[in-house]
């Protein structure tokens, strides 16, 4: 039992060790500014860079897709706009060009088009799905062979999840209608965990960690609860019982803020922990080229190894997190007892 | 006017320096006190351990997202690249 431990825990130290270094070894190149390479791997890029190995960059160049009005759907791999040699962007080819925060512009300013690029979050987001998809199409097969007997295999690993979102967090939270709403709560819920947890892995793409994808999540739920919100609801956002008039005048527009507060958060906390986890790491990471010294390698190895552990937990909370606060939205908006103030 | 130039720049990223340090002294004392409670609720009462742990974990991430929020000021502060020496 502790020999299986041992193991465990020696295979995923040198799977983490090995595979960081090597993924951030590329900061050589920032110069004096050495922290530039954080940011570089925090946003988004048309581009995959996994690695670079001596001199020699190891990318994965990514589909560029535009829609125009008058040139229709055009599809272009992002190295037609990079230079050759260098390998920088901001050459210009059929009238685009990707500029330094990596945005598509194009070289005639009133021209407008639609960006539809496959970019590393949209093709980790791809990877994602096909990874859910996977697990959960394996546990519908189990279950339709294996009808009456226990669940084997990716089933039984589901199960236990399944049982707890519907029983721990969607049950209590939302009352008797719980049935309509724990698909949508299952599907955020295996959505950012294993979002975050691909995420962690060295050398992917950081996908919740995008404002853009956790502000999507947010809108979900901010329509979820408000195209089921019942008269209660409403009642009590647009005209709160109990509430002199002259108050009135001060609570509607509070309450109505409030319901963009909300979702707000949900978008602001999962973006921000993620993130500020990333950030974490790779700052553990910077200080070993900052000072370029031996003992802090060693040193900072071992930090990054016991933040990537805790950061696996705190993947699992964040997920939990949004799930529990959208129930909880849901459960306020389709409420049917009534109270006196 | 250079040094005046230098002067605001230095303060900026003093103030994203400091700032990150006076939030992780909040941080620390939520979630210090958070375990506090924690650990007397669970010596008061052992059966109920794994719930309260439960409840930590889970209230700790939250506070320490809050935290998180400011440090994310602080980072867009010194790593703004228009901040030159």
């Amino acid at each position: 039992m502790f020999r299986k431990f041992l193991c465990i825990s020696t295979l995923l130290s040198v799977f983490l060790l090995t595979l960081s270094t090597a993924t951030f070894a590329s900061s050589e190149e920032g110069g004096e500014n050495k922290t530039g390479f954080i940011m570089h791997h925090i946003k988004d890029s048309h581009e995959w860079h996994f690695a670079t190995v001596g001199h020699s960059h190891i990318t994965l160049p990514l589909p560029v897709i535009i829609y125009s009005a008058d040139r229709g759907l055009e599809f272009y791999s992002s190295t037609d706009f990079q230079d050759h040699e260098t390998h920088q962007f901001g050459v210009d080819h059929n009238g685009y060009y990707i500029n330094e925060h990596d945005k598509i512009h194009a070289v005639d300013e009133s021209r407008s088009f639609v960006d539809l690029s496959i970019t590393k979050n949209v093709a980790m987001l791809i990877i994602v799905f096909f990874v859910i998809l996977w697990l959960m199409l394996s546990a519908a097969r189990n279950y339709k062979n294996n009808p009456n007997g226990a669940p084997k295999g990716v089933a039984s690993f589901i199960e236990p999840i399944v049982l707890f979102v519907r029983d721990d967090v969607a049950k209590p939270n939302i009352g008797p209608k719980y049935k309509k709403f724990t698909p949508y709560l299952l599907t955020i819920f295996f959505f950012i965990w294993i979002g975050n947890l691909l995420g962690l892995v060295p050398g992917a793409a950081n996908l919740t960690g995008n404002i853009a994808v956790t502000m999507t999540l947010a809108v979900f739920t901010f329509i979820a609860t408000n195209l089921n919100g019942n008269k209660d609801y409403w009642k009590h956002v647009l005209a709160t019982p109990g509430v002199p008039v002259p108050l009135l005048f001060i609570i509607v527009p509070v309450e109505i803020i409030g319901l963009f507060t909300k979702p707000f958060a949900l978008m602001v906390r999962l973006f921000v922990a993620i993130t500020a986890g990333h950030i974490v790491i790779l700052s553990f990471i910077g200080l070993i080229f900052v000072f370029e010294s031996y003992a802090v390698g060693v040193a900072s190895t071992l930090m990054v190894i016991f933040i990537n552990l805790i950061e696996l937990l705190v993947a699992t909370i964040q997920a939990y997190v949004f799930t529990l606060f959208s129930a909880m939205y849901i459960g306020q908006a389709v409420s049917e007892h009534s109270h006196e103030h | 006017m250079l040094t005046s130039l230098l002067l605001s720049a230095g303060f900026a990223l003093m103030g994203a320096g400091i700032g990150a340090g006076i939030v992780a002294v909040g941080a620390g004392l939520g979630i210090g006190r958070i375990g506090g409670q924690a650990m007397e609720g669970i010596a008061r009462q052992p059966e109920a351990a794994g719930k309260i742990q439960t409840a930590m974990l889970i209230i700790a991430a939250l506070i320490e997202v809050v935290s998180l929020f400011a440090v994310v000021v602080c980072l867009l502060i010194a790593l703004n690249e228009n901040i030159t020496f």
